[in-house]
């Protein structure tokens, strides 16, 4: 082992059916280090972490601690908490009906009885020790989000754990309460514990970590000090370009010229319950544009405001230059806003249905309650799409569910064709198709545009967004951070936009 | 590169067994077969008058058409229930109690031996309609809008409904002696056949129609399997939720007519006893899944007519009516173990098991 | 931030925040019993004066108290078991068909009673913590086969003539100093069933089980949230079996006090009894979500609805269905409380962590 590190990860292979997760991967960390583990959706981050903590078994390679010689089996969440690696997870995963108190100690302690003075004395000492200010009697759900979670490193703490994994701990605190934590985490670093800090935020990395390792694509891309890469170099690294990488736009299929001044949807500071900050928007007929950042910087978040998703705050919207309320999801479609969603099986595809009703449902909700479409209609509607788009399915009856993940993606958004909108939003719609599909889809939504649509296309890839869309709208740890358009549209605009911080 | 569709599977006896209605029609047949084997003379059916004078025909089989009736109607209001909020209505007993308490009050004003109807008949359903179903809203409202468990909701509908029963009427039991009343749960001069087997055929016409002409199943079916996708594609889950229950109610209000129409008066903690269980069983046996989404309302009423056929069994066999219920729980016992996933990924592991040294003798 | 005011004032305000959902809830329901009972005492006086009407409730309801310390058990870990009423007839029966058609004794009635209650948590505990099933379904069936067998092991009710049983029910526990006088000017002494020392012991016995013992707290943090007490460690199934097995068990002795009470076997004996349990414990500031609940309050649940019947029949509304309707009233009221309560905590709960991490 490297002198000083008291974690490592050598070679470590995980593959579930057909896809490789992680190839070859290493990781390395050191005594009283924050670390940073960085990469976009299916970089292997979450992988990683579960395999290091006994929620997956590893196909091949090595972990090795400090505290142990040879290498280590780590074949269940005890296995690895016994051997002092702790998890503090995003969602809180403590008891909020218990006191503070308690949530540390549970199922802790020795023996069958408990004696509350004693607990409360040492979870008392232990939280003025990490100055933790929450009186240890409090129960845990009335504390805010961020004392819940540091009530959670608290107890990690307390197993005297050498290695703490913070998945995303930041992403429901506010800026004064990310300083708190931070504050916990340098006293933790203090006392020489090994820190994983899974996040997206940028600023945050490079405001508390020593290191940052970058996964893409199950592989590791490297592993860096804070001060050798800027940000920029970081996120090239994340995303996979070189900074001199020029990709054109080709566009072989004609702009739609018509109208091309007459803004189809505008909006003005809107924001929704879900914490972007109000942005102004604005999109116009046969238009395509982007949204772009990293995972976690609100793209999702805007388009959900935009369709009434998300509960709708404040801000004021027009349509064709006429103003209208869109507080919900229908408003939105009746207004001829259609929007696929990011979280294909959660925000969907409604499992147990057929193909067929999975594509008809936006059009018949849209069309109303005493108007159903006759089964031959249906089915009509259903084969027509199910050609357009090469949907490989067994029948129209057949559950979606036991679609292929892509042909899944492809039903959705024949659903949302079907609607004829004239706004499209598309929410990674490419995520976990094949890759000549996803050419498809890329043309098909220019050609889209030629006939008039206006459509906003999000997508992890930028290639993709760069292929297609005329306007790119930036954003960074939730808020609007810049617009490119014409020939600001590259990767390194992109990249340096991204970015923002020290110019180089 | 054409998608080509393939033909879908057109082997009718395969396709039936896979089919959701298999489960009932697979009961019906065992309880027939059984009946057959016991005692063949289950089945017999008489032609004679009742005492009004009127042609009847009678038997078990009769019978379970007749009571069969009253809860098919039921596990229609059930099932909605059932597929958009994925959990049960226990109050429709106490409910049923509600609405024939109310329609007793219209009809006898506060005689309790009236000569003559204080109002038609007609406006009395009405009335009781219109009760039962505020009181089917009172539950949707707890479970679409306080977002509470609609078992545990309706248990309060269940606690008091037959003590408000009682209060509409003080306590009295009113008798109706106009012999129209009767038809209702009874007979329709000259017809043999029971009415409420009648009014269950206007209920299944009027239900299809409603499935065929509205999206109400669509609706439904996708609020149970996924709500977060249903609002994004424009629904309002907690209004679809709460229809149903008020459908619900209505069915309460057909039902509790054709059941004091029967008697021509009530009962308030005889009427309607355990009717929620059966209606229960009615819709699992349906092979609808108790926690919501698609359903078969097909099934559910052939279910409720099983469910009456295993009743009347019982009863042959000199059941009493207080210990029937522990042979339906063992019943529901069954069903619902059975379609546990748990215990579903057991047998299919096992099955596997089973099959495995067959393809490797092939193998060898 | 500390303002100047009127230091009670600021006191009181900041324990009650300070004070956890389950304590908070147990408080509002002591103090609404306490304060019934002082209304009945002034208002309608006649025999709420006496000491032996708060007695005679104890009395009325012992088996209540029991089952509802099982149900709260339940409620707690964040299931529900309506058999319980059925339980108590199947006890009630069985062993009254033991001792008068048997010849038996009445310890092993006793255990007959205990052996059921066994074997009705048993299966139903199996069948919620390692089937997964959904507890009502299993329990909703448990109700209806145990109303089933009390009809099939005897038809008809009927009362237990077994001697030692009946010296048994009649037995008197006195208490002293607080007789009073009846109608004829004799001094009564006041009095208790052992029912109710029995379930008094329980009360004590559960208490101490949820609030000092390792197995206790783990009700808590399963009904608090079954996910992280997984993650934390928590034996997650067998702490479900556990409370469905202890809650049958209850059931078992309850029915036995029942029977103790009633002195036969009937099959319509502790009709609605579940309900009235699960009542209690939610007035008793049991959440129906699970996580929160107090034993205590359960027992001032049991009291409070048993008080509100008793004053509603001295009103002179006698009729059955009042009590019915007066039950389902008050659960009603104390549910939407409850949750008024729960979320007006977690909005300020909010406001006061933004003022604290403003103020720094």
């Amino acid at each position: 082992m490297r002198e000083n590190s008291i974690l490592e990860m050598r070679g470590i292979y995980k593959g579930f059916a057909g896809v490789q997760a992680l190839q070859n991967v290493d990781f390395t960390l050191c005594k009283g280090e924050i670390h940073a583990l960085m990469g976009e959706n299916g970089a292997g981050k979450s992988t990683l972490i579960k395999v290091l903590t006994g929620v997956y078994p590893k196909d091949a390679g090595e972990i090795y601690l400090n505290s142990h010689s040879g290498a280590v089996q780590i074949r269940s969440p005890q296995d690895a908490q016994r051997l002092g690696i702790s998890t503090v997870y995003q969602e809180i995963s403590l008891c909020p009906n218990l006191s503070v108190a308690e949530n540390i100690f549970l199922a802790r302690t020795k023996g069958k009885t408990i004696s509350w003075k004693t607990m409360n004395q040492k979870a008392g000492a232990l939280l003025d020790s990490l100055g933790i200010a929450v009186k240890p009697t409090q129960q845990l759900g009335s504390c805010s989000i961020a004392v819940q979670q540091m009530v959670a490193i608290a107890r990690a703490v307390d197993m005297e754990c050498s290695v703490l994994i913070l998945d995303e701990p930041t992403s429901s605190l506010d800026e004064s309460e990310v300083e708190k934590l931070f504050l916990l985490m340098r006293q933790l670093k203090a006392r020489g514990v090994g820190i994983i800090f899974v996040t997206h935020f940028l600023d945050q990395v490079y405001e508390v970590c020593d290191k940052i390792t970058v996964l893409r694509d199950g592989t590791l891309v490297g592993e860096y000090e804070i001060a050798e890469l800027p940000r920029v170099k970081l996120v090239a690294k994340m995303l996979g370009k070189e900074l001199d990488d020029m990709a054109d736009i080709k566009n072989d299929i004609p702009v739609y010229h018509k109208d091309a001044a007459a803004p189809v949807y505008e909006a003005e500071g809107i924001w929704s319950i879900e914490g972007i900050q109000p942005f102004d928007f604005h999109i116009n007929r046969g238009e395509v544009n982007g949204f772009t950042g990293l995972l976690g910087s609100g793209r999702s978040e805007c388009v959900r405001t935009i369709f009434g998703a998300d509960k709708v705050m404040g801000g004021s919207v027009r349509m064709d230059g006429k103003p209208v309320t869109i507080r919900k999801p229908m408003d939105a479609m009746k207004h001829g806003i259609a929007y696929l969603a990011e979280d294909r099986k959660r925000d969907g595809i409604v499992g147990e249905l057929s193909v067929r009703d999975n594509i008809i449902l936006a059009l018949q909700v849209k069309t109303g309650f005493f108007k159903p479409f006759s089964k031959a209609k249906a089915t009509k509607f259903a084969e027509e799409y199910i050609k357009l788009l090469d949907i490989k399915t067994a029948s129209v009856h057949t559950p979606i569910q036991s679609l292929s993940g892509g042909n899944q993606q492809k039903v959705i958004l024949a659903r949302w064709l079907l609607t004829k909108p004239k706004y499209l939003i598309l929410d990674e719609p490419t995520r976990g198709i094949d890759v000549g599909t996803k050419v498809d889809i890329q043309k098909l939504v220019l050609k889209l545009a030629s006939e008039g649509m206006s459509v906003t296309f999000i997508s992890s890839e930028t290639d993709e967004m760069l292929r297609t869309c005329s306007r790119l709208i930036v954003m960074r740890d939730r808020k609007v951070v810049g617009e490119l358009s014409g020939a600001e549209l590259t990767q390194s605009a992109i990249m340096n936009t991204i970015a923002g911080g020290e110019k180089e | 590169m054409t998608g080509k569709l393939k033909a879908p599977n057109t082997n009718p006896i395969g396709s039936l067994f896979r089919h959701q209605i298999f489960i009932p029609l697979a009961a019906l047949i065992l309880l027939v077969l059984f009946n057959l084997i016991a005692d063949p003379s289950f089945f017999q059916i008489t032609y004679g008058h009742n005492s009004a004078g009127n042609p009847v025909l009678s038997g078990n089989l009769m019978t379970i058409i007749d009571c069969g009736s009253e809860l098919a109607i039921l596990a229609i209001g059930m099932t909605l229930v059932t597929a958009a909020s994925g959990g049960q209505d226990i109050s429709v007993g106490a409910a049923i109690a509600i609405a024939g308490s109310v329609l007793l009050r219209v009809l006898c004003g506060s005689e309790s031996r009236p000569t003559e109807l204080h109002a038609p008949i007609f406006v009395a359903f009405l009335v009781s309609c219109v009760v039962a179903m505020l009181f089917g809203a009172f539950n949707g409202i707890l479970v679409a809008g306080f977002k509470i468990q609609p078992m545990v909701a309706t248990l309060i509908l269940f606690t008091a409904g037959r003590s408000i029963a009682a209060w509409v009427n003080n306590n009295e039991l009113p008798i109706v002696s106009e012999e129209s009343f009767t038809i209702f749960g009874g007979y329709i001069p000259g017809i043999p056949i029971p009415t409420p087997f009648f009014i269950a055929l206007i209920c299944f016409a009027v239900t299809w129609a409603v499935l065929k002409f509205t999206n109400l199943r669509l609706y439904i079916q996708s609020v149970g399997i996924n709500e977060k996708t249903s609002r994004l594609n424009g629904l309002n889950p907690a209004v679809i939720k709460f229809s149903t229950y008020v459908l619900l109610g209505l069915c309460v209000a057909v039902a509790a007519l054709i059941k004091v129409s029967r008697l021509s008066t009530i009962n308030y903690s005889v009427i309607a006893k355990d009717i929620e269980m059966d209606a229960i069983l009615a819709v699992a046996l349906g092979g609808n899944s108790l926690s919501g989404g698609k359903f078969n309302m097909g099934a559910s009423i052939l279910g409720a007519y099983v469910i009456q056929f295993l009743t009347t069994t019982l009863y042959k066999f000199d059941v009493q009516s207080d210990a029937l219920s522990a042979y339906k729980a063992i019943v529901v016992i069954a069903l619902v173990i059975f379609s546990a996933p748990v215990v579903r990924e057991k047998m299919a592991a096992a099955w596997k098991k089973l099959r495995a040294p067959k393809s490797i003798r092939h193998q060898a | 931030m500390a303002q100047t005011g009127s230091a009670n004032r600021f006191g009181l305000r900041s324990r009650i925040r300070n004070m956890s959902d389950t304590n908070l809830l147990t408080s509002i329901t002591i103090i609404v019993f306490l304060v019934m009972y002082l209304c009945a005492m002034i208002f309608l006086q006649k025999g709420f004066l006496k000491p032996q009407t708060l007695f005679n409730i104890l009395n009325a309801n012992a088996s209540l108290i029991i089952l509802s310390c099982g149900m709260s058990l339940v409620m707690i870990t964040g299931g529900i078991d309506i058999s319980v009423g059925g339980v108590t007839a199947l006890v009630s029966m069985c062993c009254a068909v033991y001792l008068d058609y048997h010849g038996g004794h009445v310890v092993g009635a006793i255990l007959i009673a205990l052996g059921i209650g066994l074997l009705f948590g048993l299966i139903q505990g199996y069948l919620v913590a390692y089937l997964e099933i959904q507890p009502f379904i299993v329990t909703l069936a448990g109700m209806f086969f145990a109303r089933g067998m009390t009809t099939i092991v005897n038809t008809n009710p009927f009362n237990v003539a077994n001697e030692a049983f009946v010296k048994l029910k009649e037995t008197r526990i006195l208490i002293p100093f607080l007789g009073s006088y009846n109608k004829r000017g004799v001094y009564v002494d006041a009095y208790v069933e052992i029912g109710v020392v029995i379930a008094l012991l329980i009360v004590a016995v559960m208490f101490v089980l949820l609030k000092w013992t390792k197995t206790g707290r783990s009700f808590y943090a399963v009904g608090g949230n079954r996910q992280s007490a997984l993650m934390l460690g928590v034996n997650v199934r067998r702490t479900v079996f556990l409370s469905h097995l202890i809650c049958g068990i209850l059931a078992g002795i309850g029915g036995f006090v029942y029977f103790m009470h009633v002195g036969s076997g009937s099959a319509s004996h502790a009709s609605g009894a579940e309900m009235n349990a699960i009542a209690s414990s939610i007035i008793g500031g049991t959440m129906l979500t699970g996580g929160v609940g107090n034993i205590i309050g359960t027992l001032f649940g049991v009291l409070s609805l048993a008080l509100i019947q008793n004053i509603v029949s001295s009103v002179g509304l006698e009729e059955a269905w009042w009590t019915g309707i007066t039950i389902a009233a008050m659960l009603c009221v104390f549910l939407i409380v409850q949750s008024l309560i729960m979320s007006h905590r977690k909005k300020s709960g909010m406001a006061e962590s933004e003022q604290q991490s403003r103020g720094g």
